[in-house]
């Protein structure tokens, strides 16, 4: 249907253009005057003025189709007294059969009559979607031809309807940040409607399961999120254990030791390290790391879990080595040439200006650039859902398994999502944690960043 | 006297530094060494795991496609022959497959057998409906577990009761063997086939048709809104609050986990505006989302690459600010942001975390057809194979793992490509 709709307006579009072109020319002789702008711009002013109206409805309808005629279709169904309906199943089911007359066999009556509702008004919605687009293309026009008269500055008209697309375009970064503020915070909300904020920040049990039926208290969840975090935590600290030093001292040799030919072959070979997806590094600590843990943990009498967080903070620390090592890289060549060449001068060699004068002097830089890095482990995702466990387990000892706030996540989300239900909400609240930290980390990395590279411009 | 005890010392200061000197500097070397050691050692990985998966296991059958089994004529027509007892067929040739195998044995023998071999019998029959009344031998396949223990995957010398195949099944296999009625061959079904519960069945065509169609809703997407915002910010924008305000905004964009896209997805495009779960076109629009920040800035500094005379050189003759921006720099800085944009795109290909927020997870036997359609994306097709109790699908992983890679490395090379083409020097 949206395809056909597609066509519809491209067609509808490339007429009015052929019509805005020929109908100012014709108006421009009536008059015998030169009309302001070339052609091309009225026919474009009407183009916009039939194509921008045709999308507003097209993704109206997109959006909102659905959900309309779901609800007409509950609100008229005939419910039976005394049976207990579940409005989700119910929907499917209707749309099933619907879809599908094959299924209607053994359905209830008010079922197969639910679902002729569904169907025709189905019908009725695309029939009117579709008289709805040609009208307000044709409005769209006729308003636009109006305006078509020599004495009409349509060059002028198009570059600020320009300028407020292009002003739209950039705002949509604006309203992704305020589309995922609002989704976190309203659905934390409902969350911490449910569960106590000061239980969810500093108890540390984490028994995510609600009661399957009323009344049944054994099973009360309890969401204490210090056991998360502190896996977090020890995750991030092995992952930046392995890439901190590692990726320093790859940026080191790279930007004052290595030769022009080594710096043009590893540096790409390490953006593709970079650019690996992350389920890669995610099966690689699986099938490889994660045994070779266990077994050097066996051999030196420590009895490590198949998941431990050894495996994916060492695998992860694989994954932030390039990050690192291109930033780093980054600052080191930044230090002015100058600092170099006096230390060098005054008789220092290579490994003690670069340890005494250009780390002190790019220390900034690369605290901004281990903070990011600290923000990249902390939200990473696939490497720890299939290498780290999902048992939280509050535990200092790397070879253990534990979980963090990227893993419950996961794991909250997959299978049914129930919305009334506080272990779903659970994700939103530990996505919006995760979001204010790596925003904060952000914000003082950057800020770090700018003003060291102010320092030396 | 004292002079050369000086000297010596200065000496020896000068050894010790210049040690300290090249220390720090193997130091930096064996780092450098060590991240590409993993590297290769990564890629080592996966090949060594995953080259079997191109290759399957078939098994030499001799079915009868007996008439009266069949319940079919030699003049039925294509619609009667699409419903023939095949199953039939199958369970005779099963029990002719080794010369008197008891109840129990012809349990174990149907057991090295693929679920799929009904349609391969099926497909021989109504590709060839000459053979009707006529024994055929034809090649099916194998059950993943024979497949995996002739690729040497699975171990026979495990106890019987921790192995999928027991002794007798083994000694069967061992016959085949012998009598050469099985052989690998090129696994077509991994590059044809969608997912399946059964590994020997289970292909990557279903979800990598799902990243193709979640990768052209990204492109749709954010192409045109990323062109627009750079343009935007780097040639209209007035220096103030709110132009800093979005320049802060998208660098804080960049670095937000993508698992919180996810949520971002599932909260507002899934709940609020009722788009269709598990489709690439909810998918594509999260990781759209995602990967605009380094698009707007990729495409950013190709527009600053252009050089400020050619639009003052179209200003001087008269255009106005829009014309010269949009006829003489945009189109200069074009293969810039098309290189930035097939870099975000190869970004979004691997993310696997916000795919699954939106229920790309789900199970989806089929290969998808268009963007509303519910389907898989090769990252969590990966995922699901990965964290897959059978067997047989470790090897998938890693195949579809090399799928991927190379699917990367071709846009890659298509960026640097274009780069290298198109891209000008002033």
């Amino acid at each position: 249907m949206f395809f056909w709709s597609l066509v519809l307006i491209a067609v509808g579009i490339f007429s009015s253009f052929i019509y805005g072109r020929s109908r100012i020319k014709l108006n421009s002789k009536k008059q015998g005057t030169k009309s302001k702008s070339l052609p091309n711009y009225y026919a474009q002013y009407v183009l916009m003025w039939c194509l921008f109206p045709a999308l507003i409805v097209y993704f109206s309808w997109a959006i909102f189709q659905e959900q309309i005629i779901q609800n007409i279709v509950i609100s008229n169904f005939e419910y039976i007294e005394g049976a207990v309906y579940n409005e989700g199943l119910l929907l499917a089911e209707i749309r099933n059969v619907a879809n599908n007359p094959s299924f209607a066999d053994g359905k209830s009556i008010e079922i197969i009559n639910a679902a002729s509702h569904y169907s025709s008004l189905r019908q009725i919605s695309q029939i009117s979607f579709y008289t709805s687009i040609i009208i307000i293309m044709l409005l769209g026009a006729l308003y636009a031809s109006q305006k078509l008269k020599p004495e009409f500055h349509a060059q002028h008209t198009i570059e600020k309807y320009i300028q407020y697309i292009l002003i739209f375009c950039s705002s949509v970064a604006i309203f992704t940040t305020i589309g995922i503020v609002f989704s976190l915070i309203f659905e934390s909300l409902r969350f911490f409607a449910e569960v106590s904020i000061f239980e969810f920040l500093f108890s540390t049990e984490w028994y995510p399961f609600i009661p399957i039926r009323e009344g049944q208290t054994a099973a009360e969840g309890s969401f204490g999120a210090v056991p998360i975090f502190a896996g977090t935590f020890l995750v991030m600290v092995v992952a930046m254990c392995v890439a901190a030093p590692l990726g320093l001292l790859t940026a080191i040799y790279l930007a004052e030791y290595a030769s022009q030919r080594v710096r043009k072959i590893v540096k790409p070979l390490l953006e593709i390290l970079a650019g690996i997806p992350t389920i890669v590094y995610g099966f690689f600590a699986f099938v490889s790391v994660a045994p070779f843990v266990k077994a050097f943990g066996q051999s030196i009498g420590i009895d490590a879990s198949p998941t431990s967080a050894l495996a994916a903070g060492m695998v992860m620390g694989v994954m932030i080595i390039p990050f690192i090592s291109s930033l780093s890289d980054d600052v080191i060549n930044s230090v002015p040439q100058s600092l170099r060449e006096a230390s060098l001068g005054i008789g220092a060699n290579k490994a003690e200006t670069i340890k005494k004068v250009i780390l002190p002097a790019a220390l900034p830089g690369i605290v901004g650039a281990f903070l990011l890095a600290i923000s990249r482990a902390i939200g990473e995702t696939m490497i720890v859902v299939v290498a780290a466990g999902t048992a939280p387990n509050l535990t200092g000892n790397p070879f253990e398994n534990v979980t963090t706030v990227t893993v419950q996540i996961v794991v909250a989300l997959i299978g049914d999502q129930e919305f009334d239900n506080p272990r779903t909400l659970s994700a939103f609240a530990l996505g919006l944690v995760l979001f204010v930290i790596t925003l904060f980390l952000n914000i003082i990395a950057l800020q770090i960043v700018k003003r060291y590279r102010e320092r030396y411009e | 006297m004292n002079n050369s005890i000086a000297k010596e010392k200065i000496v020896s200061l000068r050894k010790k530094r210049s040690l300290e000197d090249m220390r720090f500097k193997y130091y930096g070397f064996t780092a450098m060494c060590l991240s590409l050691a993993v590297l290769v050692f990564l890629l080592y990985t996966i090949f060594s795991k995953g080259y079997t998966a191109f290759q399957k296991t078939i098994v030499l059958l001799e079915v009868d496609y007996n008439q009266e089994v069949l319940k079919l004529t030699p003049d039925s027509s294509d619609e009667e022959m699409e419903k023939g007892k095949f199953f039939r067929v199958k369970k005779q040739a099963i029990e002719n497959f080794f010369p008197d195998l008891s109840k129990s044995d012809i349990k174990l023998v149907k057991k090295l057998f693929s679920i799929n071999v009904d349609n391969e019998i099926k497909d021989y029959f109504l590709d060839n409906p000459e053979v009707i009344n006529t024994k055929q031998q034809i090649w099916v396949t194998a059950h993943s577990d024979v497949d995996q223990l002739l690729k040497g995957n699975s171990r026979r010398d495990v106890p019987e009761d921790r192995r999928k195949l027991n002794d007798i099944q083994l000694s069967y296999v061992d016959q085949l063997v012998e009598e050469n009625r099985v052989k690998q061959v090129f696994n077509n079904f991994f590059f044809t086939k969608a997912d399946s519960r059964h590994p020997e069945i289970a292909g990557v065509a279903g979800s990598f048709m799902g990243s193709l169609f979640t990768l052209f809703t990204v492109f749709i997407l954010s192409f045109p809104i990323a062109i627009g915002a750079s343009v935007y910010l780097e040639e209209f924008a007035p220096k103030n609050r709110i132009t800093e305000l979005i320049e802060v905004n998208i660098s804080n964009l960049a670095a937000v986990p993508s698992i919180v896209f996810g949520l971002l997805g599932l909260g507002v495009l899934l709940n609020v505006f009722g788009l269709p779960r598990s489709t690439p076109l909810v998918g594509g629009s999260v990781l759209a989302l995602m990967t605009l920040p380094t698009i707007i800035i990729a495409c950013r500094a190709s527009l600053k690459a252009v050089p400020p005379s050619i639009k003052e050189g179209a200003l001087a003759v008269g255009a106005t600010k829009t014309q010269a921006v949009f006829h003489h720099v945009v189109p200069l800085a074009l293969p810039g942001t098309l290189t930035g944009t097939i870099i975000g795109l190869a970004q979004a290909l691997g993310e696997t975390a916000p795919l699954i927020m939106i229920g790309m997870i789900a199970f989806i036997p089929n290969i998808p057809t268009g963007l509303t359609e519910p389907s898989a994306a090769l990252p969590v097709q990966i995922y699901l194979w990965v964290e897959s109790a059978e067997r047989g699908f470790q090897e998938k992983s890693a195949a579809a793992i090399m799928v991927i890679l190379i699917f990367l490395f071709m846009m890659n090379a298509i960026a640097v490509f274009l780069r290298n083409r198109f891209e000008r020097k002033w």
